[in-house]
Protein backbone atom coordinates (compact mmCIF):
# COMPACT_ATOMS: atom_id res chain seq x y z
CA UNK A 1 0.00 0.00 0.00
CA UNK A 2 1.06 3.57 -0.51
CA UNK A 3 1.58 4.99 2.98
CA UNK A 4 1.07 8.66 3.67
CA UNK A 5 4.49 10.31 3.98
CA UNK A 6 4.98 13.23 6.29
CA UNK A 7 6.63 16.09 4.37
CA UNK A 8 9.64 17.95 5.73
CA UNK A 9 9.03 21.42 7.03
CA UNK A 10 11.26 24.26 6.01
CA UNK A 11 11.46 28.00 6.47
CA UNK A 12 9.36 30.35 4.33
CA UNK A 13 12.50 31.90 2.85
CA UNK A 14 16.28 31.84 3.24
CA UNK A 15 18.93 34.51 3.74
CA UNK A 16 22.65 34.94 4.18
CA UNK A 17 23.14 35.40 7.92
CA UNK A 18 26.89 35.77 8.16
CA UNK A 19 30.06 35.90 6.09
CA UNK A 20 33.72 35.17 6.78
CA UNK A 21 36.96 35.05 4.87
CA UNK A 22 40.55 33.86 5.11
CA UNK A 23 43.41 35.28 3.05
CA UNK A 24 46.82 33.58 3.25
CA UNK A 25 49.49 35.66 4.96
CA UNK A 26 51.95 35.74 2.06
CA UNK A 27 51.30 38.57 -0.38
CA UNK A 28 52.77 37.97 -3.84
CA UNK A 29 53.39 41.14 -5.90
CA UNK A 30 53.61 41.18 -9.69
CA UNK A 31 57.43 41.50 -9.37
CA UNK A 32 57.58 37.93 -8.11
CA UNK A 33 55.43 36.67 -11.01
CA UNK A 34 57.77 38.43 -13.45
CA UNK A 35 60.69 36.22 -12.39
CA UNK A 36 59.16 33.40 -14.43
CA UNK A 37 57.43 35.07 -17.38
CA UNK A 38 58.30 37.71 -19.96
CA UNK A 39 55.80 40.43 -19.02
CA UNK A 40 55.61 43.66 -17.04
CA UNK A 41 53.86 45.03 -14.00
CA UNK A 42 52.14 47.54 -16.27
CA UNK A 43 50.85 44.85 -18.69
CA UNK A 44 49.47 42.75 -15.84
CA UNK A 45 47.79 45.75 -14.21
CA UNK A 46 46.24 47.08 -17.40
CA UNK A 47 45.05 43.68 -18.69
CA UNK A 48 43.79 42.26 -15.41
CA UNK A 49 43.80 44.98 -12.74
CA UNK A 50 45.79 42.64 -10.49
CA UNK A 51 48.61 44.13 -8.39
CA UNK A 52 49.03 41.49 -5.69
CA UNK A 53 47.55 38.15 -4.70
CA UNK A 54 47.84 35.90 -1.66
CA UNK A 55 49.49 32.50 -1.99
CA UNK A 56 49.08 29.93 0.72
CA UNK A 57 52.01 28.52 2.68
CA UNK A 58 52.39 24.85 3.61
CA UNK A 59 50.24 25.27 6.75
CA UNK A 60 47.46 27.12 4.97
CA UNK A 61 45.64 24.11 3.58
CA UNK A 62 42.26 23.87 1.87
CA UNK A 63 40.90 22.52 5.17
CA UNK A 64 42.57 25.03 7.49
CA UNK A 65 41.60 28.08 5.40
CA UNK A 66 38.03 26.78 5.24
CA UNK A 67 37.84 26.26 8.97
CA UNK A 68 39.06 29.83 9.55
CA UNK A 69 36.57 31.35 7.10
CA UNK A 70 33.73 29.05 8.17
CA UNK A 71 34.27 29.79 11.86
CA UNK A 72 34.11 33.53 11.18
CA UNK A 73 30.91 33.16 9.14
CA UNK A 74 29.29 31.14 11.94
CA UNK A 75 30.28 33.76 14.53
CA UNK A 76 29.03 36.55 12.24
CA UNK A 77 25.70 34.74 11.86
CA UNK A 78 25.37 34.66 15.63
CA UNK A 79 24.61 30.95 15.83
CA UNK A 80 26.39 28.08 17.56
CA UNK A 81 28.50 25.82 15.33
CA UNK A 82 26.41 22.77 16.24
CA UNK A 83 23.32 24.40 14.75
CA UNK A 84 24.80 23.90 11.27
CA UNK A 85 22.83 21.17 9.52
CA UNK A 86 24.85 20.93 6.33
CA UNK A 87 28.27 21.95 5.01
CA UNK A 88 28.82 22.50 1.29
CA UNK A 89 32.38 23.06 0.09
CA UNK A 90 33.08 24.23 -3.44
CA UNK A 91 36.66 23.71 -4.57
CA UNK A 92 38.75 22.49 -7.49
CA UNK A 93 42.03 22.42 -5.57
CA UNK A 94 41.50 19.77 -2.91
CA UNK A 95 43.71 17.01 -4.19
CA UNK A 96 42.14 13.97 -2.60
CA UNK A 97 39.28 12.56 -4.62
CA UNK A 98 37.83 10.91 -1.56
CA UNK A 99 36.68 11.54 1.11
CA UNK A 100 35.09 14.93 0.58
CA UNK A 101 37.00 17.64 2.46
CA UNK A 102 33.64 18.99 3.71
CA UNK A 103 33.31 16.29 6.37
CA UNK A 104 36.59 17.20 8.03
CA UNK A 105 35.82 20.90 7.82
CA UNK A 106 32.39 20.30 9.37
CA UNK A 107 34.04 18.42 12.23
CA UNK A 108 36.75 21.01 12.76
CA UNK A 109 34.38 24.00 12.87
CA UNK A 110 32.49 22.18 15.63
CA UNK A 111 29.39 21.49 13.59
CA UNK A 112 29.11 17.93 14.92
CA UNK A 113 27.66 15.52 12.40
CA UNK A 114 25.91 17.56 9.72
CA UNK A 115 25.40 16.52 6.10
CA UNK A 116 28.65 17.46 4.35
CA UNK A 117 29.79 17.24 0.75
CA UNK A 118 31.96 18.90 -1.90
CA UNK A 119 30.84 20.37 -5.19
CA UNK A 120 32.83 21.18 -8.33
CA UNK A 121 31.47 24.21 -10.14
CA UNK A 122 34.63 26.24 -10.75
CA UNK A 123 34.23 29.99 -10.39
CA UNK A 124 30.43 29.63 -10.17
CA UNK A 125 30.85 27.40 -7.11
CA UNK A 126 29.67 29.98 -4.62
CA UNK A 127 26.41 30.62 -6.49
CA UNK A 128 25.84 26.90 -6.93
CA UNK A 129 26.43 26.27 -3.22
CA UNK A 130 24.25 29.21 -2.21
CA UNK A 131 21.42 27.90 -4.38
CA UNK A 132 21.65 24.41 -2.89
CA UNK A 133 21.74 25.91 0.61
CA UNK A 134 18.70 28.06 -0.02
CA UNK A 135 16.82 25.01 -1.27
CA UNK A 136 17.78 22.99 1.80
CA UNK A 137 16.67 25.72 4.21
CA UNK A 138 13.36 26.26 2.49
CA UNK A 139 12.74 22.54 2.00
CA UNK A 140 13.68 21.80 5.59
CA UNK A 141 16.59 19.37 5.32
CA UNK A 142 18.81 21.81 7.21
CA UNK A 143 18.04 24.89 9.27
CA UNK A 144 21.48 26.43 8.81
CA UNK A 145 23.88 25.64 5.99
CA UNK A 146 27.56 26.59 5.85
CA UNK A 147 28.66 27.30 2.27
CA UNK A 148 32.40 27.55 1.67
CA UNK A 149 34.33 28.47 -1.47
CA UNK A 150 37.99 27.63 -1.06
CA UNK A 151 40.96 27.41 -3.42
CA UNK A 152 44.70 26.97 -3.45
CA UNK A 153 44.99 27.82 -7.13
CA UNK A 154 48.71 28.48 -6.71
CA UNK A 155 48.99 24.67 -6.69
CA UNK A 156 47.40 24.57 -10.15
CA UNK A 157 49.27 27.52 -11.63
CA UNK A 158 52.00 27.04 -14.19
CA UNK A 159 54.49 29.72 -13.11
CA UNK A 160 55.88 29.86 -16.66
CA UNK A 161 52.58 30.25 -18.52
CA UNK A 162 52.30 33.89 -19.57
CA UNK A 163 48.56 33.64 -20.03
CA UNK A 164 47.72 32.51 -16.49
CA UNK A 165 50.73 32.89 -14.15
CA UNK A 166 49.56 36.27 -12.84
CA UNK A 167 45.86 35.53 -12.53
CA UNK A 168 45.25 33.18 -9.67
CA UNK A 169 45.25 33.47 -5.90
CA UNK A 170 44.42 31.43 -2.81
CA UNK A 171 41.88 31.89 -0.04
CA UNK A 172 38.58 30.85 1.48
CA UNK A 173 35.24 32.61 1.78
CA UNK A 174 32.17 31.34 3.63
CA UNK A 175 28.58 32.23 4.37
CA UNK A 176 25.91 30.82 6.64
CA UNK A 177 22.50 30.51 5.03
CA UNK A 178 19.49 30.21 7.32
CA UNK A 179 15.77 30.88 7.70
CA UNK A 180 14.15 34.21 6.86
CA UNK A 181 10.65 35.68 7.12
CA UNK A 182 11.15 37.68 3.92
CA UNK A 183 12.75 36.76 0.60
CA UNK A 184 16.47 37.62 0.82
CA UNK A 185 17.96 35.41 -1.89
CA UNK A 186 16.40 35.88 -5.32
CA UNK A 187 15.83 33.32 -8.05
CA UNK A 188 19.11 31.89 -9.34
CA UNK A 189 19.87 32.19 -13.03
CA UNK A 190 22.34 29.37 -13.62
CA UNK A 191 23.45 26.96 -16.25
CA UNK A 192 26.30 25.35 -18.12
CA UNK A 193 27.75 25.42 -21.62
CA UNK A 194 29.44 22.08 -22.04
CA UNK A 195 30.29 22.76 -25.66
CA UNK A 196 32.89 25.16 -24.23
CA UNK A 197 34.26 22.72 -21.65
CA UNK A 198 37.79 22.98 -23.06
CA UNK A 199 38.08 26.79 -22.84
CA UNK A 200 39.16 26.62 -19.18
CA UNK A 201 40.57 23.26 -18.17
CA UNK A 202 43.22 21.38 -16.25
CA UNK A 203 45.97 20.51 -18.72
CA UNK A 204 46.14 16.81 -17.78
CA UNK A 205 44.11 14.43 -15.60
CA UNK A 206 45.88 13.14 -12.49
CA UNK A 207 45.86 9.57 -13.77
CA UNK A 208 48.48 10.58 -16.31
CA UNK A 209 50.90 9.58 -13.54
CA UNK A 210 49.69 5.99 -13.67
CA UNK A 211 51.63 5.43 -16.88
CA UNK A 212 54.14 8.26 -16.86
CA UNK A 213 56.52 9.75 -14.31
CA UNK A 214 56.71 13.29 -13.03
CA UNK A 215 59.91 13.69 -15.02
CA UNK A 216 58.09 12.86 -18.25
CA UNK A 217 55.01 15.07 -17.98
CA UNK A 218 54.61 18.64 -16.78
CA UNK A 219 52.62 18.97 -13.58
CA UNK A 220 48.92 19.63 -14.32
CA UNK A 221 47.78 23.26 -14.23
CA UNK A 222 44.81 25.36 -15.23
CA UNK A 223 44.95 26.56 -18.80
CA UNK A 224 42.50 28.72 -20.72
CA UNK A 225 41.71 30.37 -24.02
CA UNK A 226 41.86 33.87 -22.56
CA UNK A 227 40.19 35.82 -25.36
CA UNK A 228 37.36 33.33 -25.78
CA UNK A 229 36.69 33.39 -22.04
CA UNK A 230 36.86 37.17 -21.96
CA UNK A 231 34.38 37.45 -24.81
CA UNK A 232 31.99 34.99 -23.21
CA UNK A 233 32.24 36.79 -19.88
CA UNK A 234 31.63 40.32 -21.16
CA UNK A 235 28.93 39.35 -23.62
CA UNK A 236 27.00 36.41 -22.24
CA UNK A 237 27.49 37.02 -18.51
CA UNK A 238 26.18 40.57 -18.65
CA UNK A 239 22.97 39.07 -20.03
CA UNK A 240 22.82 36.52 -17.22
CA UNK A 241 23.36 39.27 -14.63
CA UNK A 242 20.56 41.30 -16.20
CA UNK A 243 18.29 38.26 -16.13
CA UNK A 244 18.99 37.75 -12.42
CA UNK A 245 17.95 41.36 -11.77
CA UNK A 246 14.81 40.89 -13.86
CA UNK A 247 13.81 37.65 -12.15
CA UNK A 248 14.33 39.19 -8.72
CA UNK A 249 12.27 42.19 -9.82
CA UNK A 250 15.07 44.56 -8.85
CA UNK A 251 15.97 47.61 -10.96
CA UNK A 252 19.60 48.71 -11.28
CA UNK A 253 18.54 51.90 -9.42
CA UNK A 254 17.51 49.81 -6.42
CA UNK A 255 20.83 48.00 -6.27
CA UNK A 256 23.43 48.98 -3.66
CA UNK A 257 26.25 46.59 -4.43
CA UNK A 258 27.59 44.57 -7.37
CA UNK A 259 29.79 41.59 -6.52
CA UNK A 260 30.87 39.81 -9.70
CA UNK A 261 33.32 36.92 -9.63
CA UNK A 262 36.75 38.52 -9.32
CA UNK A 263 38.34 37.20 -12.51
CA UNK A 264 39.65 40.32 -14.19
CA UNK A 265 39.02 44.04 -13.60
CA UNK A 266 38.42 44.49 -17.31
CA UNK A 267 35.52 42.02 -17.23
CA UNK A 268 34.09 43.87 -14.21
CA UNK A 269 34.38 47.27 -15.93
CA UNK A 270 32.75 45.97 -19.08
CA UNK A 271 29.84 44.43 -17.16
CA UNK A 272 29.18 47.69 -15.30
CA UNK A 273 28.90 49.46 -18.66
CA UNK A 274 26.68 46.87 -20.29
CA UNK A 275 24.38 46.67 -17.27
CA UNK A 276 24.33 50.48 -17.10
CA UNK A 277 24.78 50.34 -13.34
CA UNK A 278 24.17 53.72 -11.71
CA UNK A 279 27.08 55.59 -10.08
CA UNK A 280 25.79 54.91 -6.58
CA UNK A 281 26.27 51.14 -6.90
CA UNK A 282 29.34 49.97 -4.96
CA UNK A 283 31.38 47.56 -7.06
CA UNK A 284 33.63 44.85 -5.61
CA UNK A 285 37.17 45.30 -6.95
CA UNK A 286 38.89 42.82 -4.70
CA UNK A 287 40.71 41.24 -7.67
CA UNK A 288 43.34 43.99 -7.41
CA UNK A 289 44.80 42.59 -4.22
CA UNK A 290 43.40 39.06 -4.21
CA UNK A 291 43.66 37.83 -7.81
CA UNK A 292 41.20 35.25 -9.06
CA UNK A 293 40.35 32.86 -6.23
CA UNK A 294 37.59 31.04 -8.15
CA UNK A 295 34.83 29.79 -5.81
CA UNK A 296 36.19 31.90 -2.94
CA UNK A 297 36.13 35.23 -4.74
CA UNK A 298 32.54 36.36 -4.14
CA UNK A 299 32.32 35.66 -0.38
CA UNK A 300 35.84 37.09 0.09
CA UNK A 301 34.84 40.27 -1.73
CA UNK A 302 31.55 40.42 0.18
CA UNK A 303 33.36 40.09 3.49
CA UNK A 304 35.81 42.85 2.61
CA UNK A 305 33.12 45.29 1.44
CA UNK A 306 31.24 44.81 4.72
CA UNK A 307 34.38 44.94 6.87
CA UNK A 308 35.58 48.20 5.28
CA UNK A 309 32.17 49.84 5.48
CA UNK A 310 31.82 50.13 1.69
CA UNK A 311 28.67 48.04 1.99
CA UNK A 312 26.36 47.51 4.94
CA UNK A 313 24.02 44.91 6.31
CA UNK A 314 20.67 44.99 4.54
CA UNK A 315 22.12 46.28 1.26
CA UNK A 316 20.84 44.71 -1.94
CA UNK A 317 23.61 43.00 -3.93
CA UNK A 318 23.81 41.40 -7.34
CA UNK A 319 26.23 38.45 -7.35
CA UNK A 320 27.41 36.53 -10.39
CA UNK A 321 29.95 33.74 -10.73
CA UNK A 322 31.20 32.23 -13.98
CA UNK A 323 34.04 30.02 -15.09
CA UNK A 324 35.34 26.57 -15.95
CA UNK A 325 32.67 24.27 -17.31
CA UNK A 326 31.67 26.65 -18.59
CA UNK A 327 29.21 27.32 -15.77
CA UNK A 328 27.53 30.36 -14.31
CA UNK A 329 25.18 31.39 -11.50
CA UNK A 330 23.72 34.81 -10.70
CA UNK A 331 21.26 36.03 -8.08
CA UNK A 332 20.28 39.05 -6.02
CA UNK A 333 20.79 38.85 -2.25
CA UNK A 334 20.31 40.94 0.85
CA UNK A 335 23.71 41.34 2.52
CA UNK A 336 24.11 39.94 6.05
CA UNK B 1 19.09 47.07 -44.60
CA UNK B 2 22.85 46.59 -45.00
CA UNK B 3 25.02 49.46 -43.80
CA UNK B 4 27.22 51.42 -46.22
CA UNK B 5 30.94 51.88 -45.81
CA UNK B 6 30.47 55.38 -44.35
CA UNK B 7 27.86 54.15 -41.91
CA UNK B 8 30.15 51.34 -40.76
CA UNK B 9 33.11 53.66 -40.19
CA UNK B 10 30.87 56.11 -38.32
CA UNK B 11 29.46 53.23 -36.24
CA UNK B 12 32.93 51.89 -35.44
CA UNK B 13 34.00 55.41 -34.48
CA UNK B 14 31.17 55.61 -31.95
CA UNK B 15 32.03 52.17 -30.59
CA UNK B 16 35.74 52.97 -30.26
CA UNK B 17 34.85 56.27 -28.62
CA UNK B 18 32.60 54.50 -26.13
CA UNK B 19 35.14 51.78 -25.30
CA UNK B 20 38.51 53.55 -25.51
CA UNK B 21 37.50 57.22 -25.24
CA UNK B 22 39.13 58.14 -28.57
CA UNK B 23 37.48 61.15 -30.35
CA UNK B 24 35.28 59.87 -33.17
CA UNK B 25 37.02 62.03 -35.78
CA UNK B 26 40.29 60.17 -35.16
CA UNK B 27 38.77 56.85 -36.19
CA UNK B 28 39.66 56.59 -39.91
CA UNK B 29 40.04 53.69 -42.35
CA UNK B 30 43.86 53.64 -42.20
CA UNK B 31 44.11 53.73 -38.39
CA UNK B 32 45.39 50.67 -36.54
CA UNK B 33 43.27 49.78 -33.52
CA UNK B 34 46.19 48.92 -31.27
CA UNK B 35 48.90 51.27 -32.55
CA UNK B 36 46.85 54.41 -33.23
CA UNK B 37 43.63 54.15 -31.27
CA UNK B 38 44.64 52.79 -27.87
CA UNK B 39 42.46 49.70 -28.33
CA UNK B 40 44.34 46.80 -26.72
CA UNK B 41 43.59 43.13 -27.34
CA UNK B 42 40.83 43.02 -24.71
CA UNK B 43 39.21 46.30 -25.79
CA UNK B 44 39.29 44.84 -29.31
CA UNK B 45 37.11 41.98 -28.09
CA UNK B 46 34.65 44.56 -26.73
CA UNK B 47 34.73 46.48 -30.03
CA UNK B 48 34.01 43.25 -31.91
CA UNK B 49 31.13 42.30 -29.62
CA UNK B 50 29.59 45.78 -30.01
CA UNK B 51 30.08 45.70 -33.79
CA UNK B 52 28.42 42.28 -34.01
CA UNK B 53 25.33 43.66 -32.30
CA UNK B 54 25.23 46.88 -34.24
CA UNK B 55 25.83 45.49 -37.73
CA UNK B 56 24.22 42.08 -37.34
CA UNK B 57 27.36 40.17 -38.25
CA UNK B 58 29.29 37.27 -36.68
CA UNK B 59 33.01 37.83 -36.16
CA UNK B 60 34.60 34.60 -34.84
CA UNK B 61 37.62 34.76 -32.49
CA UNK B 62 39.90 33.41 -35.22
CA UNK B 63 39.05 36.29 -37.55
CA UNK B 64 39.49 39.00 -34.92
CA UNK B 65 43.29 38.93 -35.09
CA UNK B 66 43.20 39.76 -38.81
CA UNK B 67 41.31 42.99 -38.17
CA UNK B 68 44.28 45.28 -37.63
CA UNK B 69 42.87 48.54 -38.96
CA UNK B 70 39.49 50.26 -39.04
CA UNK B 71 39.55 49.56 -42.78
CA UNK B 72 40.02 45.80 -42.19
CA UNK B 73 37.03 45.76 -39.85
CA UNK B 74 34.90 47.86 -42.20
CA UNK B 75 35.59 45.56 -45.14
CA UNK B 76 34.92 42.49 -43.03
CA UNK B 77 31.56 43.85 -41.91
CA UNK B 78 30.62 44.97 -45.47
CA UNK B 79 31.30 41.45 -46.70
CA UNK B 80 29.67 39.51 -43.86
CA UNK B 81 26.69 41.57 -42.70
CA UNK B 82 23.32 39.85 -42.89
C1 LIG C 1 44.47 36.40 -19.74
C2 LIG C 1 44.19 37.69 -20.45
C3 LIG C 1 44.48 38.88 -19.54
C4 LIG C 1 45.13 37.76 -21.65
O1 LIG C 1 44.86 38.88 -22.44
P1 LIG C 1 44.73 38.75 -24.02
O2 LIG C 1 44.56 40.08 -24.55
O3 LIG C 1 43.68 37.74 -24.31
O4 LIG C 1 46.13 38.17 -24.40
P2 LIG C 1 46.62 37.53 -25.76
O5 LIG C 1 47.13 36.19 -25.45
O6 LIG C 1 45.61 37.67 -26.84
O7 LIG C 1 47.83 38.44 -26.10
C5 LIG C 1 47.70 39.80 -26.50
C6 LIG C 1 49.08 40.40 -26.60
O8 LIG C 1 49.69 40.47 -25.28
C7 LIG C 1 50.86 39.67 -25.24
N1 LIG C 1 50.89 38.98 -23.96
C8 LIG C 1 50.21 37.86 -23.60
N2 LIG C 1 50.46 37.55 -22.33
C9 LIG C 1 51.28 38.49 -21.86
C10 LIG C 1 51.89 38.73 -20.61
N3 LIG C 1 51.67 37.94 -19.55
N4 LIG C 1 52.68 39.81 -20.48
C11 LIG C 1 52.90 40.64 -21.52
N5 LIG C 1 52.36 40.46 -22.73
C12 LIG C 1 51.56 39.39 -22.89
C13 LIG C 1 50.76 38.73 -26.39
O9 LIG C 1 52.04 38.32 -26.83
C14 LIG C 1 50.04 39.56 -27.41
O10 LIG C 1 50.93 40.46 -28.01
P3 LIG C 1 50.91 40.73 -29.61
O11 LIG C 1 49.54 41.25 -29.89
O12 LIG C 1 52.00 41.72 -29.79
O13 LIG C 1 51.16 39.40 -30.20
C15 LIG C 1 42.74 37.78 -20.92
O14 LIG C 1 42.53 36.94 -22.01
C16 LIG C 1 41.76 37.43 -19.83
O15 LIG C 1 41.81 37.89 -18.73
N6 LIG C 1 40.76 36.62 -20.17
C17 LIG C 1 39.75 36.21 -19.23
C18 LIG C 1 40.35 35.19 -18.36
C19 LIG C 1 39.60 34.92 -17.12
O16 LIG C 1 39.17 35.81 -16.44
N7 LIG C 1 39.48 33.64 -16.82
C20 LIG C 1 38.91 33.16 -15.66
C21 LIG C 1 37.44 33.13 -15.75
S1 LIG C 1 36.86 32.26 -14.37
Amino acid sequence: MTAKIKPSKGAPYARILGVGGYRPTRVVPNEEILKHIDSSDEWIRTRSGIATRHWAGPDETVASMSVEAGGKAIADAGIAPDQIGAVIVSTVSHFKQTPAIATRIAHEVGAGKPAAFDISAGCAGFGYGLTLAKGMVVEGSAEYVLVIGVERLSDLTDREDRATAFLFGDGAGAVVVGPSKVPAIGPTVWGSEGDKSETITQTLPWDVYRDQTAAEVRYPAITQEGQAVFRWAVYEMAKVAQQALDEAGVNPEDLDVFIPHQANMRIIDSMIKTLKLPEHVTVARDVETTGNTSAASIPLAMERLLATGQAKSGDTALVIGFGAGLVYAATVVTLP
Amino acid sequence: MAATQEEIVAGLAEIVNEIAGIPTEDVKMDKSFTDDLDVDSLSMVEVVVAAEERFDVKIPDDDVKNLKTVGDATEYILKHQA
